[in-house]
């Protein structure tokens, strides 16, 4: 479909099935709005929170860490053999975040007192500082953007302005996500008591920063993957194994801290005392830990587009399953009651992920961000862009 | 100065008169109930019950005892709800009561998040789940009461003097004066101590665990730390980490600058050509 001279979008069947869940899914926010959440959400005084903010939020935030990571390794190591992929990783954070942002709107009851906060301090609140963050960093991406979208939309008094941001900004766009992302795991500290010990810590924000790190390569492997398919491109299998060691030292850190801590506050036995939420343990860090980090550290996996997908989505779905188990797996036994996203809580996550595939298309293929073929199919790598660069 | 109220579990017959003070002081509406086999339906805090009974049987001594416990907001020391709240609509007053900052006004900080249900530890607020537009509720202590020199709805109602009001320091020391004097009181003052003490306190001569208190979590006993305190540790970091991981990060970015290749990134990017 051509819309204008200069802008375009495919429309093929697929897109019209993700096309009719967002438009469900606006139809049943438009009816949480004026009906209130009890009439659309299973929640509950026991569960408070559900899937909106376990899953869309959290998680949404989680593997948005894509965004940080890249901006760490590529902006500020200005290690340049990963620049094909940090246009992508922004956009996939910049959306990511605009989700975790809809979905924090939706849950709170009180919706059109969604900016008090800006103006009312709980600063002794931990969620305070996980709004702030989030809130200005999703405004720093958009600005960050800027300079994607000036290439197309010719400004270029706004485009000078902006490029003497760009440093500044860009050291922000760091410190904010690494404060909120811990800050995340913090929002937990509240539960002592009640947070199955196993996940319950003083350090979780450090768990949940850390792990938001370095599932950030992982996620870029599996999206790079996804668009280099969808768009019948070469995947760029070099940057993506070269990346694995980012994640394999951390994973491998991430692992020696967990028992530390575990064995720091006498509850390491509890993993192995047959409970169901130690056996979620267990599968969290041997297949979703373990696993990975052995398949990681053999190169003739790693070095294979299906052993480096396979380790990535091991690690993806490790981090989603960890902030599973900490909103629901570790509170299920004090909160009492029971939960179960209803219908519509369930539609309209499908629309927010939809919507998210949807616009991340549409700007692909109507922004710079996806490195140009010549490089990719020059050189077949990558890896080898440093000399590609001068042409 | 700071009030509070003793309930003395030994006492209370299960007559749910505080209930019904609480419902009618506050303006609460009725809702249907259904039986429940341990007869204290509605059985738990809701937004329109601030105050329940709960019944326990349990063995002592191979005697069946009967024991009737009215729960309600403890009114912590340092509140949990109110360090968790983002726009601190929630405040606890001179006079010990945990509340919505006590006017009409202000009362609409509150944003519906209910990050102060997930922190409270024991479960207390509620949320009107049914509203389009709800609050978060629960026992405000009669605040307003209390500033004219009132007792609480619920001590008022009570026939059986379970329930002592007074002065904290004065509710303690009555408190452990009973537990000292009679044998038959387990040698605990629920809510002196635990989440760094509460207004509320009870005293009790079956065990705690066994009529609804949580005493210990997985093994080990609840925490004497307030909730607060808890979190603050962690987020007192916010700046020196804001500051220092910036100041770190803007030397890495200057130190490896040097080394970097200057490129125009304009040229490296293109939009994809979707494959019609």
């Amino acid at each position: 479909m051509q819309i204008g001279r200069n802008w375009s979008f495919r429309i093929t069947p697929f897109r019209i099935l993700l096309i009719i869940l967002v438009l469900g899914a606006a139809a049943a926010a438009l009816y949480r709005f004026v009906y209130g959440l009890g009439a659309v959400t299973n929640l509950s005084d026991e569960w408070p929170w559900g899937l909106w903010i376990g899953f869309d939020l959290l998680c949404g935030i989680a593997l948005a860490g894509g965004g940080f990571s890249t901006a760490l390794i590529v902006h500020v190591l200005h290690k340049e053999e990963y620049l094909p992929i940090a246009r992508a990783a922004l956009l996939t954070s910049m959306l990511g975040y605009i989700i975790a942002l809809v979905s924090l709107f939706l849950d709170i009851g009180r919706w059109y007192n969604f900016w008090r906060p800006f103006f009312f301090w709980g600063y002794h609140s931990v969620l305070f500082e996980v709004f702030w963050c989030i809130a200005l960093y999703t405004t720093i991406q958009v600005i960050e953007f800027g300079e994607i979208f000036f290439e197309k939309i010719k400004f270029p008094a706004l485009q000078r302005l902006l490029h003497k941001m760009l440093p500044a900004l860009l050291i922000l766009g760091i410190v904010l996500p690494s404060l909120h992302q811990s800050s995340l795991g913090s929002l937990y500290i509240v539960a002592i008591d009640r947070l199955y010990p196993l996940w319950w810590s003083m350090i979780i924000p450090f768990f949940f920063v850390w792990s938001a790190f370095f599932l950030g390569p992982a996620m870029v492997t599996i999206e790079g993957t996804l668009a280099a398919r969808a768009y019948g491109r070469d995947p760029e299998l070099p940057v993506f194994a070269s990346l694995t060691k980012v994640t394999l030292w951390m994973l491998i850190v991430y692992f020696i801290v967990k028992v530390a801590d575990l064995l720091y506050r006498g509850v390491f036995s509890m993993a192995f005392n047959g409970s169901f939420e130690s056996n979620m343990f267990l599968i969290e860090m041997i297949v979703f830990v373990l696993l990975p980090i052995i398949m990681y550290a053999i190169p003739s996996v790693r070095n294979k587009l299906g052993g480096v997908l396979t380790a990535s989505i091991l690690v993806v779905i490790g981090v989603i399953f960890n902030r599973m188990n900490v909103v629901f797996t570790g509170m299920a036994k004090a909160m009492g009651g029971s939960y179960f996203p209803s219908v519509w809580e369930w539609l309209i996550t499908a629309g927010m992920w939809s919507a998210l595939v949807l616009v991340y298309c549409f700007i692909t293929e109507n922004f710079p961000i996806m490195f140009k073929e010549e490089h990719g199919h020059g050189h077949g790598s990558g890896a080898s862009v440093g000399s590609g660069f001068h042409a | 100065m700071s009030k509070g109220v003793l309930v003395d579990i030994t006492r209370c017959i299960g007559c749910r008169s505080c209930m019904v003070a609480c419902k009618s002081w506050n303006d609460l509406p009725a809702k249907k109930t259904t039986f429940s086999n341990t007869w204290d339906s509605p059985g738990k805090i809701n937004s329109d019950n601030w105050t329940v009974v709960n019944y326990y049987i349990s063995e002592q001594d191979g005697q069946t005892s009967w024991r009737f416990v009215k729960k309600q907001c403890m009114h912590c020391n340092e509140p949990a709800c109110e360090s968790a709240c983002f726009t601190h609509a929630f405040v606890k007053t001179k006079e010990g009561a945990v509340i919505y900052k006590p006017t009409e006004v202000d009362k609409d900080y509150c944003v519906g998040c209910r990050y102060c249900m997930i922190a409270c530890p024991f479960g207390v607020p509620s949320f009107q789940w049914e509203k389009s537009f709800p609050y978060v509720q629960k026992c405000r202590f009669c605040y307003d009461r209390m500033k004219d020199d009132l007792k609480p709805a619920c001590v008022t109602a009570c026939p059986t003097g379970t329930l002592f009001y007074g002065d904290k320091e004065e509710i303690l020391a009555e408190a452990w004066d009973r537990v000292d004097k009679d044998p038959r009181y387990i040698k605990h003052v629920y809510g002196e101590k635990e989440y760094g003490g509460t207004s509320w306190v009870y005293i009790s001569d079956v065990p705690f665990e066994q009529i609804g208190f949580r005493t210990e979590a997985y093994g080990k006993p609840v925490t004497n730390r307030s909730i607060p305190s808890l979190t603050w540790d962690v987020l007192k970091w916010t700046p020196v980490i804001f500051f220092g991981w910036g100041a770190i990060l803007t030397a890495m970015r200057a130190y490896t600058k040097r080394r970097a290749q200057v490129h125009d990134e304009s040229e490296l990017y293109a939009p994809v050509d979707p494959k019609e």
